[in-house]
């Protein structure tokens, strides 16, 4: 059998065992062609002000409705996927490959590397994780790359312990030392023997963690640490409509907050199904 | 004296355990000289804990001695450190084949690419045909069959891993194959089955084996010398037959007389009570048998016995050998 025609029976194989996952992929595709196509697809310039339609509800026009300058939200939800996507994924995977390396350094080197790097783990642990970030961005000013930064920082340790421990029981076993008897360097039984091995899990936490970055990219807009309006955002629309919650105008916070709880949702959901892919003991 | 193919002298491991203030040391391997001749096979017993595990790593150049030196052919392996070795041309030539197959196989890896990988890092074999055709020589050595070769690991029987822990070890051609307890966890059956393999691939490549076991009775099958350890230090070295019949130190007569053997039921044998002396920081002039030794005396408590010969190739380290 080609190696093609098993990759996609493994597939089918996660999918017929975890019909959620299907639900996230869809979801995830929605995303994407939303960040990818998004002001193609909105029905109205997000940035585009109506006087005449200011606070109107959900109609036929407007489906999800306007916000207080007339804005169309349902464009702006759109539009805001790129960006929203775009900051959490550039941050996952920033942290993910450092976190990874710094980890695995640590777990297989052992000694001075892991002493050093566990303590510099230690010491970004040390903060109430989101008040760093608003200090690292408050710190370098308001703009979408420090956003990435400040969640790739916060985010760093938790991929590199998890690296760190999964190289660490495997740097003893079987395997790796039959590799190093086969003739394979640090190197080689790193990147070819244990980290293929621990990406599965790694992939897990990361999706996993997809959804906490975009939690916290929005979240730093959402108190104004972020992206600065009128940019569309979903942290951002969230804390403008917010003040409309007890004046009753839902629509406005409403629509952008579900965009976050279906990204959020999809991700975790994700997050399983992966799992079921990527483990080798699962493959047909 | 042809050159042994493999000559351990003095060979040293201690680990430092606990705060490293004190300095305690763990002596894992202590002062061990070992020679395999080509073609030989060695046999390598004690029990769980006694150094076989750290001694093998150090033969195979897993890890570093602390002191001693393993030559090879005359030429001293120990000069660079195992991180340089694995590079050399040499490191081809010792291969082991590990304890538990299911652990000392890559999860990730189809059972071609686990035989095909020392193929490629030591001998530079790049050319997809040749690597396919010696990963396929080996299989067929080993006896496993050719629709396994796509399989990952977790498809296959415990003896069919063993098969392939064995065929990447000899895909190299190495000089010794050090076997880690080989056998010890698979079933009964298939550990004939796995013996009577390992016999005959010796007999059809000529490899010197050195076959780790705390089985004497697998060990004696196998091989024509035993080297017997306790503690980290080697007790006793006889050819198999002389072992078996006149076994010269008390800890080789406990261990032979701790094989179960229907015909002699009901008897009373010597039996060893207690467990053994720590292997930290162990007082050098006691014998490391002390205690546990149903003959010791205070001897034993102030002077460490030596190796000492007690026939052609027979050497055994008790006062009262």
């Amino acid at each position: 059998m080609s190696r093609a025609a098993t990759l996609g029976r493994n597939i089918g194989h996660a999918f017929g065992e975890n019909r959620l996952t299907l639900v996230a992929v869809a979801i995830l595709l929605v995303l994407l062609v939303c960040a990818a196509f998004g002001t193609a697809l909105a029905p109205y310039d997000p940035l585009m002000t109506d006087s005449t339609a200011k606070m109107s509800p959900p109609s036929g026009l407007h489906l999800f409705g306007t916000d207080a300058l007339g804005r169309d939200i349902l464009s702006r939800v759109v539009v805001a996927a790129r960006l929203d996507l775009g900051m959490a994924i550039s941050a996952v995977v920033l942290s993910f490959v450092l976190g990874l390396a710094l980890g695995a350094v640590a777990g297989y080197f052992g000694g001075w590397a892991d002493r050093i790097i566990g303590r510099l783990m230690d010491t970004i642990m040390a903060f109430p994780l989101f008040v760093l970030a608003m200090g690292i961005v408050a710190a370098l000013g308001n703009s979408v790359l420090n956003i990435i930064l400040a969640t790739m920082i916060i985010n760093l340790p938790f991929y590199c312990r998890f690296a760190r421990g999964e190289v660490n029981v495997r740097r003893e076993m079987g395997y790796v030392e039959a590799a190093r008897m086969g003739g394979n360097r640090a190197l080689p039984v790193l990147v070819n023997h244990i980290i293929p091995n621990i990406l599965p899990a790694m992939m897990v936490q990361a999706s996993l963690n997809m959804g906490w970055a975009i939690l916290n990219a929005a979240g730093l807009s959402f108190i104004g640490l972020g992206v600065r309006p009128p940019t569309p955002e979903w942290g951002i629309m969230v804390s403008e409509g917010a003040s409309f919650i007890i004046s009753g105008e839902w629509w406005t916070f409403v629509f952008p907050g579900a965009a976050l709880v279906l990204a959020v949702f999809c991700f975790n959901l994700l997050g399983d199904g992966l799992r079921d892919l990527l483990d080798p003991r699962r493959r047909v | 004296m042809t050159q042994p193919l493999l000559d351990a002298r003095a060979l040293t491991k201690r680990y430092p355990v606990g705060g490293g203030k004190r300095g305690a040391m763990l002596h894992a391997v202590d002062a061990v000289d070992l020679t395999i001749a080509p073609g030989e096979c060695v046999g390598l017993v004690g029990e769980s804990g006694c150094g076989k595990s750290t001694l093998v790593r150090l033969l195979a150049r897993l890890i570093d001695p602390t002191s001693g030196n393993i030559f090879l052919d005359g030429a001293d392996t120990t000069a660079v450190s195992q991180a340089r070795f694995v590079t050399m041309p040499d490191r081809a030539r010792i291969q082991v084949v590990f304890q538990d197959p299911s652990e000392s196989l890559n999860p990730s890896f189809r059972v071609f690419d686990s035989i095909a990988d020392p193929l490629k890092r030591l001998l530079g074999v790049r050319d997809r045909d040749k690597l396919a055709a010696q990963v396929h020589r080996a299989a067929e050595l080993v006896g496993l069959p050719r629709e396994l070769i796509e399989r990952y690991p977790h498809q296959l029987s415990g003896g069919q891993r063993a098969r392939v822990g064995i065929a990447r070890a000899i895909v190299v051609e190495p000089s010794l194959l050090i076997l880690d307890e080989p056998t010890s966890a698979l079933d009964v059956s298939v550990q004939a089955i796995i013996l009577r393999l390992l016999a005959d691939l010796q007999a059809r490549l000529g490899m010197s084996y050195l076959f780790v076991s705390h089985d004497l009775n697998v060990v004696r099958l196998l091989c024509s010398r035993i080297v017997v350890m306790y503690l980290g230090r080697v007790v006793e070295v006889a050819p198999t037959e002389e072992l078996f019949t006149a076994p010269r130190h008390p800890y080789t007569r406990a261990l032979i007389a701790s094989i179960p053997d229907p015909a002699r039921r009901g008897e009373a044998r010597p039996r060893l009570d207690g467990s053994p002396r720590s292997p930290i920081d162990p007082d050098p002039n006691t014998c490391r048998f002390y205690g546990r030794c149903p003959t010791g005396t205070d001897r034993c408590a102030t002077a460490m016995p030596e190796l000492l010969r007690f026939g052609e190739g027979h050497f055994a380290a008790c006062h009262f050998a």
